[in-house]
């Protein structure tokens, strides 16, 4: 299960923190600067994947992001490394080449595309065919 | 996409990026709070777009890290707009911010209602999308019909299915008891995983999943489904699911799932669904082999996922060694990969086959490999795992050389993973010592090169080891005196050596390198370098060695008596140092003889080293059980394991402190410790309490409670009673002395036949007994078929810090399963003519024992079980009776004749029993009791 979805920018800047469970305001600030300091200091020669507290890290960078999921020792990691990507390439074609300040303008737009592919911690949808006609019809409506 | 877009949310959210400053934030945030604050008060008149716009600003600034005390209201009324854009910004403010608060929430789930009873799809989807995201007990409650209809109605379109499925998870996790799913609708959930659209199956076996482990019965059905979409898919072509394949793999997350949800089953009892599903795995691990259809990692990641699963399942139904076999190669195959990923994914799996019989060896073929992964891999982690694999997979015939990888790569490796592999290292060099030599040596090794992280449990064995290994001892020795003579000593090498001289010193005392005083010089040369826990152990070991080596007694006084120990201003070693003084000048050498004994063997229970190995990682979320993770509810079951993993850690180490530290000081403190030894010494080094034990079995005989063990500490009685083939004990544990007993542990040893002729199912024993007090212990015992010998009784417990160790026999007879028949003499004879055939019948003539009373003989008879029939034999001095000896299984008829020759003092005893032998036995418990 999907504990939490985190995407930063390597200075530490929040830009999607997204929460499959009941954490208080100040437990999220921590997670999100440890899982900081966590991932930016691997390098590529690294596994996309740490233990975290009893859980672990699957995460992915593209360019000065990192995408981060947060999820069970015993989950699939490379399941979990193409969901990121999977979302990655969604974005960027919803956002038509997506960079950072599109996540930062249309932050309340990324919950809607997160929802329509992880709910309730779960992987919902995978089809990227399917999750951008729904988007699309959604961003037709008023 | 750009038509909505709020112009002052964008103007706002500007204006924050180009502060430059945080104060500049702030006041920014402030300004438009303000606003805000004024516009929601003032114009009550605002238009959807105007609340949307606010709301969506004051969530932009919550995101930023500020409180936000208001517009809760504003958002909960976006939920009932009739535009998607607003009723979406109302959802998400709710479930960003709100998902703990309880005001409103019937407000909200007023509104959740309406959504779903709508006819809107994108309305349900989005108010199931916020419950998904907060659902709590509340909403398990109220949608605990209409949610789970959604889901199986067949009006329902697909995407909203799909969050149904969801939804109705988000909903038993966090409140399984609101949750009252109608059986009825079991069949129709474990359908969806048939459903056409792959998406509403790729949702909905989460959801399974969920529910089988809730109910694995009821869902058993998912079983065949699933292998039956999983054959589906991965037999077909890439080209077959355009939508749902992902660079040329179908359906590689939905695969996944459907692999995880088939391991919370064992392998399927149908044949056919079971060699269906063994195909697809075959066919997940031949396509591991074909060549990639992509040079992008994307694919060949895809393909692995599914891969893994595969090979996850193929574990846990651990039972096709060919699969295994197969599996073991692909992975092996991996660890030359160049993806750093695969390498340690492949380490991690291999752990996992190293552990099945089936795939051990295979397994063990990459042993090089994963020493090389132990030496070049740069990502800790890796290593980590090959340091995991490496103990997974060492047993006898490579423990040398693995242990040895390991030391090796102790020097250098992580210091955030030495503690755990100088565990690892010190088990499998116990767990797999041919020559204990070989194990100390390498324990000395460890110390040496990791003393830092070598653990208290980890030095405490070493020491049990010896103490419990007569052989190894004066190697022991002489090694320890070795390791001590390093310029630079580790303490826990100091604290070793000096225990392990202390007891055993005189063993290598001859040699002229390293008679008595240079022990103790090399020795006290280290002591003022150590901290006082060490310095504590090594005044001991000075006064073992008083009574060792009484010729550097006065040596040793003028230490004890030196300022630095009697006056220390440590109170442990002062008190040490003025008690040990004491000790030697007020005893005689015979009494410190038995104060200064060397120590006696440890109980072998379960290596503290494991239970530690095992805790280890329990022990990193303890740390962090004040904060988030432990506190949601997602785990539940943390709590009370974290709890009890803490106790057991303390516990052992207390026990072997008082063991190995504190065991002069507990004695001496304890005024009866002379008692203690002259109690326990005879108890323990007398084997054989049998004879007396024998006698009193011998009455237990003919009774049904009696005294069958008794020493200075304890009396153990025994009530029974018989009900056919079973009989109910009670033991009876009483402690004689006025203190405690403790640690007592008992067990009844069957060996040989008995063992499959007696099956006992005693509750465990409380492990203490007050002074002066009794417990009880009781249970049952089956008797499956006649037997021969009698069990042996080991009892272990604690009495003053000094193990005791009791054998005995227990008094167990065949005849306590004898149940006494009635008959009148025609039956009877008519039975004692049918038993004529030659291993029927035994007869014995044997003198007289006892004063030959009619009476004492009748009780002993009946006593014995069977019944005195009278007025059957003629001879009215003579006994005659019969009884049924009750097995499991059969029904024995036993009939007997006992006449008393009073002028020759003589008996004759003849017995007759359906079952060969049997009256063999009868007989031989009796032909000396008269």
């Amino acid at each position: 299960m999907i504990r939490f979805i985190l995407i930063q920018n390597r200075a530490g800047k929040t830009r999607l923190a997204k929460w499959f469970m009941n954490f208080h305001d100040d437990e999220k600030q921590k997670l999100i600067e440890e899982v900081h300091a966590l991932v930016t200091v691997r390098d590529a020669k690294h596994t996309n994947f740490v233990e975290f507290r009893n859980f672990k890290i699957v995460y992915r960078r593209y360019a000065g992001l990192y995408f981060c999921i947060c999820v069970d020792v015993n989950d699939n990691n490379l399941a979990y490394l193409e969901a990121i990507h999977n979302f990655v390439e969604v974005l960027n074609e919803f956002f038509h080449n997506v960079c950072e300040l599109d996540l930062v303008f249309n932050f309340y737009k990324v919950y809607s595309v997160v929802d329509e592919m992880f709910l309730a911690g779960e992987i919902r949808e995978t089809s990227q065919i399917k999750v951008l006609k729904q988007l699309t019809t959604l961003t037709s409506l008023e | 996409m750009r038509g909505d877009a709020m112009r002052g949310l964008a103007v706002f959210i500007s204006d924050i990026r180009n502060c430059k400053s945080r104060e500049a934030e702030l006041r920014r945030i402030n300004k438009e709070l303000t606003n805000i604050r004024q516009r929601f008060r003032a114009d009550k008149t605002l238009d959807g777009y105007q609340k949307k716009k606010y709301v969506c600003k004051l969530l932009f600034i919550f995101l930023l890290g500020h409180d936000i005390d208001f517009g809760y209201m504003e958002a909960v009324n976006l939920l009932s707009s009739n535009k998607y854009t607003e009723k979406q910004i109302g959802y998400l403010f709710i479930s960003v911010i709100m998902n703990s608060s309880t005001e409103m929430k019937q407000l909200i789930i007023q509104n959740i209602r309406n959504d779903i009873q709508s006819r809107n799809p994108i309305f349900i989807n989005l108010a199931l999308q916020c419950v998904a995201n907060i659902g709590d007990k509340e909403m398990a409650t109220a949608f605990t019909q209409e949610i789970p209809r959604l889901l199986i109605s067949g009006d329902t379109i697909d995407p909203v299915k799909q969050s149904a499925a969801l939804c109705l998870l988000r909903l038993h996790r966090t409140s399984p008891e609101s949750l009252q799913l109608n059986t009825e609708w079991t069949a129709r959930i474990i359908h969806l995983l048939n459903d056409q659209h792959l998406g509403v199956a790729t949702a909905a076996v989460s959801l399974i999943d969920a529910l089988v482990k809730r109910n694995p019965d009821e869902y058993k059905g998912c079983v065949n489904l699933a292998v039956s979409r999983l054959s589906r898919i991965v037999t077909s072509s890439y080209t077959d699911f355009q939508d749902y394949t992902y660079y040329f793999v179908p359906a590689p997350w939905l695969c996944v799932k459907l692999l995880r949800l088939l391991q919370n089953y064992p392998p399927p009892d149908d044949a056919s669904v079971r060699s269906r599903l063994n195909e697809c795995l075959d066919t997940i691990l031949n396509k591991a082999q074909e060549p990639l259809k992509s040079k992008k990692v994307q694919h060949s990641n895809a393909r692995n996922a599914v891969l893994f699963e595969a090979i996850n399942l193929i574990i846990h139904m651990d039972c096709e060694s060919k699969l295994l076999v197969r599996a073991c190669n692909q992975l092996g195959q991996f660890l030359l990969n160049r993806e750093t990923n695969l390498r340690y994914l492949a380490l991690e799996s291999m752990c996992l086959l190293a552990t099945s019989e089936f795939s051990h060896d295979a397994v063990k073929k990459h042993q090089e490999t994963v020493i090389n992964a132990l030496k070049s891999e740069r990502d800790v982690s890796v290593r980590q795992r090959a340091v995991d694999l490496l103990y997974a997979m060492c047993d006898r015939s490579n423990a040398e050389d693995i242990v040895q990888e390991m030391l090796t790569y102790l020097e250098t490796a992580d210091y955030t993973i030495r503690e755990e592999m100088v565990l690892k290292i010190a088990i499998l060099s116990e767990k797999y010592a041919i020559d204990y030599k070989w194990y100390l040596d390498i324990m000395l090794k460890l110390i040496r090169i990791a003393g830092d992280f070598v653990s208290e449990e980890v030095w405490y064995r070493v020491i049990q080891v010896v103490v419990n290994r007569t052989d190894v001892q004066s190697y022991a020795a002489k090694i320890a005196f070795e390791a001590l003579q390093a310029p630079a000593c580790h303490e826990n090498m100091i604290k070793v050596a000096g225990y392990i001289l202390g007891e055993y010193g005189n063993l290598i005392a001859l040699d002229p390198r390293s008679i008595p005083m240079i022990q103790f010089d090399l020795i006290h040369s280290k002591y003022h370098l150590c901290s006082t826990t060490t310095r504590s152990l090594l005044l001991s070991t000075y006064m073992k060695f008083i009574n060792l080596f009484p010729e550097i007694k006065q040596y040793v006084q003028d230490i004890l008596r030196h300022d630095s120990n009697y006056r220390s201003s440590d109170v442990e070693i002062q008190q040490r140092a003025t008690e040990y003084l004491r000790l030697s000048e007020i005893c005689s050498a015979t009494v410190l003889a038995t104060v200064l004994e060397i120590m006696p063997p440890y109980p072998e229970k379960q290596s503290p080293l494991l239970v530690r190995l095992k805790q280890k990682k329990p022990l990193t979320e303890a740390e962090t059980s004040s904060e988030p993770f432990a506190a949601t509810t997602a785990n539940p079951e943390d709590g009370p394991k974290l709890a009890e993993s803490t106790i057991h850690l303390n516990q052992p180490v207390q026990q072997q402190q008082n063991g190995l530290l504190l065991s002069f000081d507990t004695l001496e403190s304890n005024n009866s410790f002379n008692d203690a030894t002259s109690y326990s010494l005879p108890s323990i080094s007398s084997p054989a309490p049998t004879s007396s034990t024998l006698q009193s079995a011998k009455k237990l005989l003919f009774k049904n409670s009696d005294i069958i063990f008794e020493n200075d500490l304890l009396q153990i009685g025994i009530k029974v009673e018989v009900a056919k083939h079973i009989l109910g004990v009670e033991f009876y544990y009483g402690n004689k002395t006025n203190s405690n007993l403790t640690n007592i542990a008992n067990t009844i040893k069957v060996t040989g036949d008995l063992e499959s002729d007696i099956r006992f199912n005693i509750e465990p024993i409380k492990t203490g007994i007050d002074p002066k007090a009794q417990i009880k212990q009781s249970g049952t015992i089956e008797c499956l078929k006649e037997f021969q010998e009698l069990p042996i009784i080991n009892l272990s417990f604690y009495y003053g810090n000094v193990l005791q160790k009791v054998d005995f026999l227990f008094p167990l007879y065949v005849n306590k399963f004898i149940e006494r028949a009635e008959m009148d003499s025609n039956s009877f004879f008519l039975r004692w003519r049918n038993l004529d055939k030659p291993g029927q019948e035994c007869q014995k003539i044997f003198p007289a024992k006892y004063p030959m009373m009619h009476d004492d003989c009748r009780q002993k008879l009946e006593g014995f079980g069977w019944s005195n029939l009278t007025g059957i034999d003629v001879n009215a001095d003579n006994f005659c009776g019969a009884g049924i000896l009750h097995t499991a299984s059969q029904q024995i008829g036993c009939l007997y004749r006992l006449e008393p020759n009073k002028q020759a003092k003589m008996y004759r005893l003849t017995v007759r029993a359906s079952k060969d032998g049997v009256a063999n036995r009868l007989v031989e418990l009796l032909d000396d009791e008269f």
